[in-house]
């Protein structure tokens, strides 16, 4: 049978974009082969590792099980689109930096994006809430507990709870 | 990318009737999480999909003028559990599904979904399950309502006819009014997992809180399906607060649950899991309801 | 000087943007794309197969049975250096695509595609029929008389035994009132859950293959893909970018051989292999279950007077890494807690399972997890206090070990272990939770752990370094000991900066390595990436700052032991005053009407030495009994791995070991249905990988005593932290319960079988109280 496409329009990193896209396409395909955004990575494609998670309208969404044409109409937002206009570095990446949160970095970016929606909240997490909140990604080198520091301690600071933050 | 042969788009659920129709062998793809998942691993492989995640008429959670609590079949686990009403009337519901997997399965995966792929081990089954819910059926002759425990047939099974689909999950104001209730998700770890057990209990005491009137169990993975254990509600309607009524309740479940062996857990563990499970999470029930487990 | 410093990683920036491109982001998307036919069968031999059915699905390109390996070159897959001595080289016993099934996921034939879904439609075509064979899973099984035999040359399914003999273990246990302690202690298959799959990418660049591949070690799969395919070593170019994550199972050539294989079948076309997830649990490679039996016979005094170890390592259907897992393991045996009279074999046994092969560890959290778990026993027996007793019988300071020369330096083992009573306040809680009783319990333990750095003197070390000055003064580092998240580069750059004395930011590691420019060098393994690299960076920076000098020297007229080369400006020493900017110098060495000299330095190091890395583990846990459930309150590691190069990297390398380990006390464990031989839980599901909600904090604590055979008073730091994990949070789940669980992992079907067997749960039957 022939392939089926539909025009696919939707916001990633704040821009506004439209494509034929392929309808067997998962998300994951469309931002990567589509959109040439190689931060959502691949580790099981069955939603289980998190690795390919993105945010869609401010909630996490691992896109290897989220069909492409979903996000018709939809605001897409990947790692790339976190840093500033100029390129500026965010907070939380920062953090992951500052941390020492980052080893193979494969995890690293669905983590952020997680790590970006709980931050969006405004919330002030308990520790038990962030790891929760953090439980939809496996990461193999850091054992968690760096992310850790350094999700707690970017919600802190932007709680203005610096002293908070740095006794993390 | 998937191995899909058509996809067809719900815009209304009478769009989505006839697309069914129109494809009698096409499935639903609510979520996808577990679709999506099959299709990869060949058993859906091929096949066309009527897809009705767009549907947002089918989002949200409502009381209707009866004091019924309505479910919107696609709204997520996240969304359930963050939603007012559902924390006001049936808060265990939120509980319960918010230990399905994790945060971005939770925000994908619907009630709908988790009902109508017919798993013993969907967290939000044992739930329903034991607070009587409705489930609402919508096909080409209209609308028909199935208790739950009807509704599953058998594993990976459930009464859903050529051209229906779920469009609503409904708690009775009867079932929910002046019950508490918890559960217990019984799994290898904290979070991305699916139950080894899972266990569901309410109870409405008594003016005194000394009795309890009414308990209502219901397991995930204690049979090919969600199951209520009735003998042992029957054992403890009327019953004090004691701990020995609470104890005597849970070791009568074992007349009711037939877990199997499987890899996942031998069925001595499970047998003795839905024991420990029901003594738990009804001494959490009695506690929550504002009663004490007398000694 | 940066070394010892917590500075940043060279890398860190490029992950945290998402920038950072690993090898599928660099494949290009004309590739055809590639997928493997595992076999269904545990044994036997494949009759026929038919793809007629396949080859017709549009987009599939071509399907490739076992039948069309027509060249058999029969290849090793284990990372380990080249041997030139026959009796030291791995055993070859792997073909592209095999007839022969030994394990239920072999690789009997391959689809080649456009795309993926057209290459799953035709794996799903494709019909295989199959000669049975009887299949076996377990070693002890696979070792009688009559068992299938996997490999014809390996009677009784042995690949190999070895033993040590110290003594005599027959005479000395005949001495009167020995107390005479006897376990079986066992840890299952566990995968490594790199959360980056396999994947390579091969093609044709006139007569050459370029293989691009998510591997430890460039070097050795360029040798094994020429070997596989019969071509000169020469004739390979490997890449390797960065990567997500090895753990080991990437210092196995896992399908690059095939991937390069279905390239030239189809003209040099680009091809790529990209494994599932599913796949990767099953047909890559699996940590060892090892089942130990060990015997003491102490006295009463808490000495020990006889040993004795037996070690049954499941090596599953190939060889792979073989038996040097089990012979660390073993080896570690009579270092550890040494005695006069010793007796160990060990054994490595084929079976029809998916292949072990290197995960981090080697053979010694399987090791620990044995002797861990019997030292706690043999305290108890003798009603000593754990603690106290290992004190005892840990290796002294200034053990030698005959074989390898290493040395026990320091005090390492009272430091460690007091360091850990401190942190976790050992003391208190050991006292506080004895003589508990109620279904909720809480236990505190510890175990210690064996490790050497490196290879030396089992295997060749070696390791090559280049050094290229630029125009501005900065320099391209490169070697082949390859980053694999652990955070090698970083290490490198504080290094290279220290020794040529320029900033760390003028260092330029090049992190991707290419076999047809990188100098010489077998990867990442073992946890002697910095030890080992740590020799060449010193030896080819002198090289390089002496010729700086030298030509120094010819710029300002000093003689060159009367200039330095500090933070990037050539420095006369005499009064310290800067004369030139390493910059200026290196711009007039490269663009002189004169003497123009691109100055560069390159050097191989052979590192002819080794070093013990020591350390323990201390677990806190809460155990609910009627659950069968353990709660990990806290865990602490303390490691000696000598001087710290960076100490937030060092810390976080640990948290993740400390992880792994976390999994194999606690969850992980590959299982195998008895009735077919096929893994039924290979996806990160029904695997129980920990999550983020299933640990505590995980903290790491360092004692750093210098060990002087290294460049940079450096040792193992990579593996150590995965050792004496899970047999610490198994004595604390003794010291709540009373219960011993010898059978890794401590997870509730373990739990509840013990609890039960112990009178801790009763068996539940229908009815009433």
């Amino acid at each position: 049978m022939s392939k089926q496409y539909k025009l696919v329009r939707c916001t990633i990193n704040g821009k506004q974009v439209e494509k034929m896209i392929d309808v067997r396409a998962s998300l994951t395909d469309m931002l990567r082969d589509d959109y040439r955004l190689t931060s959502i990575k691949k580790g099981c494609e069955v939603g289980e590792c998190g690795a390919c998670n993105v945010l869609v309208n401010g909630e996490c969404f691992n896109s290897c099980i989220y069909l492409a044409v979903w996000a018709d109409g939809k605001e897409i937002l990947t790692l790339e689109g976190l840093a500033g206009p100029n390129g500026e570095i965010s907070d939380i990446q920062q953090a992951f930096i500052d941390e020492a949160a980052v080893q193979c970095g494969f995890c690293t970016p669905g983590f952020i994006m997680s790590a970006t929606e709980i931050l969006a909240s405004g919330r002030e997490y308990s520790d038990d809430e962030i790891r929760k909140q953090m439980s939809g990604h496996l990461c193999r080198c850091t054992g968690y507990e760096n992310i850790f520091r350094a999700v707690k301690k970017t919600m802190l600071r932007r709680l203005g709870k610096n002293a908070e933050a740095d006794a993390v | 990318m998937y191995d899909i042969k058509a996809l067809y788009e719900a815009e209304s659920v009478p769009h989505a009737i006839q697309l069914l129709l129109e494809h009698p062998e096409a499935q639903i793809i609510a979520g996808g999480s577990d679709v999506l998942v099959q299709i990869r691993e060949g058993k859906r492989a091929g096949k066309e999909l009527v897809s009705i995640y767009g549907l947002d008429e089918l989002r949200g959670v409502t009381l209707e003028e009866d004091g019924t609590l309505r479910i919107g079949s696609l709204t997520s686990f996240s969304h359930i559990t963050r939603d007012p009403l559902i924390q006001r009337y049936i808060n265990v519901l939120g509980q319960a599904v918010d230990q399905v997997g994790g945060p971005q399965i939770r925000n994908i995966g619907t009630i709908g979904g988790n009902t109508c792929n017919g798993v013993t081990s969907a967290d939000s089954a044992s739930t329903l399950f034991a607070w009587d819910a409705v489930i609402e059926l919508t096909g080409p002759d209209g609308v028909r309502r199935v208790p739950i425990e009807a509704f599953y047939i058998k594993a990976g099974q459930v009464d859903l006819r050529p051209g229906e689909l779920q469009t609503g999950i409904l708690i009775p104001k009867a079932a929910y009014e002046g019950y508490q209730g918890h559960y217990i998700k019984y799994a290898m770890r904290n979070a991305m997992d699916i139950a080894t057990t899972g266990c569901s209990v309410n109870v409405r005491l008594s003016a005194d809180r000394q009795t309890m009137e009414d308990v209502r169990i219901a397991y995930g993975v204690a049979g090919p399906i969600p199951m209520r254990a009735r003998t042992a509600e029957g054992a403890a309607k009327g019953q004090p607060t004691t701990r020995q009524a609470v104890r005597s309740f849970a070791r009568t479940v074992l007349e009711d649950v037939n877990p199997r062996d499987s890899w996942r857990a031998a069925k001595d563990f499970r047998q003795h899991l839905a024991v420990t499970l029901a003594e738990r999470a009804l001494t959490e029930s009695i506690l929550l309801a504002g009663g004490v487990i007398h000694e | 000087m940066y070394v010892g410093k917590k500075v940043t990683r060279v890398d860190a920036y490029d992950k945290v943007m998402g920038r950072t491109k690993y090898t599928d982001d660099l494949c290009d998307k004309g590739a055809y794309v590639a997928r493997i036919l595992h076999a269904t069968i545990a044994n036997g031999l494949v009759t026929s197969i038919d793809v007629s059915q396949a080859e017709q699905i549009p987009g599939v390109v071509k399907v490739f049975t076992c039948f069309d390996v027509k060249e058999k070159h029969y290849f090793a897959t284990a990372g380990h250096p080249w041997s030139t001595d026959e009796e030291h080289q791995d055993v070859a016993d792997r073909l592209v695509l095999t007839q022969r099934v030994r394990f239920y996921g072999d690789d009997i034939a391959a689809v080649v595609a456009e795309n993926e879904v057209a290459a799953d439609q035709a794996l799903r075509a494709i019909r295989v029929e199959y000669e049975e064979y009887p299949f076996v899973l377990d070693v002890q099984e696979a070792m009688k008389e009559g068992a299938p035999q996997l490999h014809e040359d390996y009677p009784h399914n042995i690949l190999k035994h070895t033993s040590i003999r110290k003594g005599s273990y027959e005479e000395a246990i005949q001495e009167p009132g020995l107390i005479k302690v006897e376990g079986w202690y066992e840890t299952p298959a566990v995968q490594h859950c790199h959360i980056e799959n396999f994947i390579c990418y091969a093609e044709m660049v006139g007569e050459r293959i370029k293989v691009v591949t998510s591997t430890q070690i460039p070097h050795i799969v360029r040798r094994v893909v020429g070997q596989a395919l019969g071509l000169p070593w020469g004739s390979i170019q490997v890449i390797k970018p960065y990567i997500g994550g090895g753990f080991g199972n990437k210092q196995d050539v896992l399908y690059e051989p095939l991937c390069a294989w279905l390239c030239v079948q189809l003209g040099g076309h680009l091809v790529k292999l990209d494994i599932p997830r599913e796949d990767t649990f099953v047909s890559t490679r699996v940590r060892h279950a090892i089942r130990n039996h060990i015997v003491s016979w102490v006295r009463p005094d808490g000495t020990f007077a006889a040993r004795k170890l037996e070690s049954f390592s499941d090596q599953g259907a190939y060889a792979s890494h073989g038996h040097s897992i089990v012979a660390k393991g073993m080896g570690a045996f009579p270092q550890l807690y040494p005695c006069d009279n010793v007796e160990c074999d060990a054994y490595t046994v084929f079976t029809n399972k998916s292949v072990a092969g290197a995960m981090r560890g080697y053979g010694i959290p399987q090791a620990m997890w044995a002797v861990e778990c019997h030292t706690e026993e043999v305290a108890a027996r003798l009603g000593m206090d754990p603690i106290e007793f290992r004190r005892k019988n840990l290796m002294p300071v200034g053990y030698v070990d005959p074989f390898s020369k290493n040395e026990l330096y320091s005090d390492t083992f009272n430091q460690c272990i007091d360091k850990g009573i401190e942190a976790t306040d050992y003391l208190r809680k050991y006292e506080a939770y004895q003589h508990q009783t109620g279904d909720v319990r809480r236990g505190i333990g510890m175990a210690v752990f064996w490790y050497n750095t490196a290879v030396w003197p089992i295997s060749l070390e070696t390791s090559s370094c280049r050094m290229v000055l630029n125009q501005d003064g900065s320099i391209q580092v490169q070697l082949g000991e390859t980053e694999i998240g652990q955070g090698a580069d970083t290490a490198y750059a504080q290094m290279a900066a220290d020794v040529v004395g320029i900033p760390m930011d003028m260092v330029h590691v090049v992190s991707c390595q290419d076999t047809d420019v990188t100098p010489f060098g077998t990867g990442a393994y073992a946890s002697r990436q910095t030890y080992t690299a740590g020799f060449s960076i010193r030896q080819t920076g002198q090289l390089l700052k002496e010729r700086i000098l030298s030509y120094a020297q010819e710029l300002t007229r000093m003689p060159p032991y009367n200039l330095d080369l500090v933070e990037g400006k050539i420095v006369r020493i005499t009064d310290g005053r800067e004369l030139m900017t390493l910059g200026e110098l290196a711009t007039q060495a490269l663009y002189s009407l004169t003497h123009s000299q691109h100055i560069t330095a390159e050097s191989t190091a052979q590192i002819k030495s080794n070093a013990y890395s020591f350390g323990c583990t201390f677990a806190e846990v809460e155990v609910d009994i009627p659950m069968c459930k353990v709660k990990l309150l806290d865990v602490v590691n303390v490691h000696d791995a000598g001087s710290i190069i960076n100490p937030a990297l060092a810390e976080a390398q640990v948290h993740g070991g400390m992880s792994m380990g976390i999994g194999f006390g606690l969850s992980e464990k590959m299982l195998f249905d008895p009735k077919s031989g096929r893994v039924l839980n290979n996806n990160l599901l029904d695997y129980k990988l920990s999550t983020f909600m299933d640990h505590p904090r995980l903290r790491a604590f360092f004692v750093e005593n210098p060990e002087p055979t290294s460049a940079f008073g450096t040792k193992a730091l990579g593996e150590p932290p995965t050792c004496s994990v899970a047999p610490a949070i198994r004595n604390a789940v003794y010291q709540a319960t009373g219960v011993f669980v010898n059978e890794a992992p401590v997870n509730p079907h373990n739990l509840f079988r013990r609890f039960t067997e112990e009178g801790l749960i009763e068996k539940e039957a229908p009815g009433h109280v």
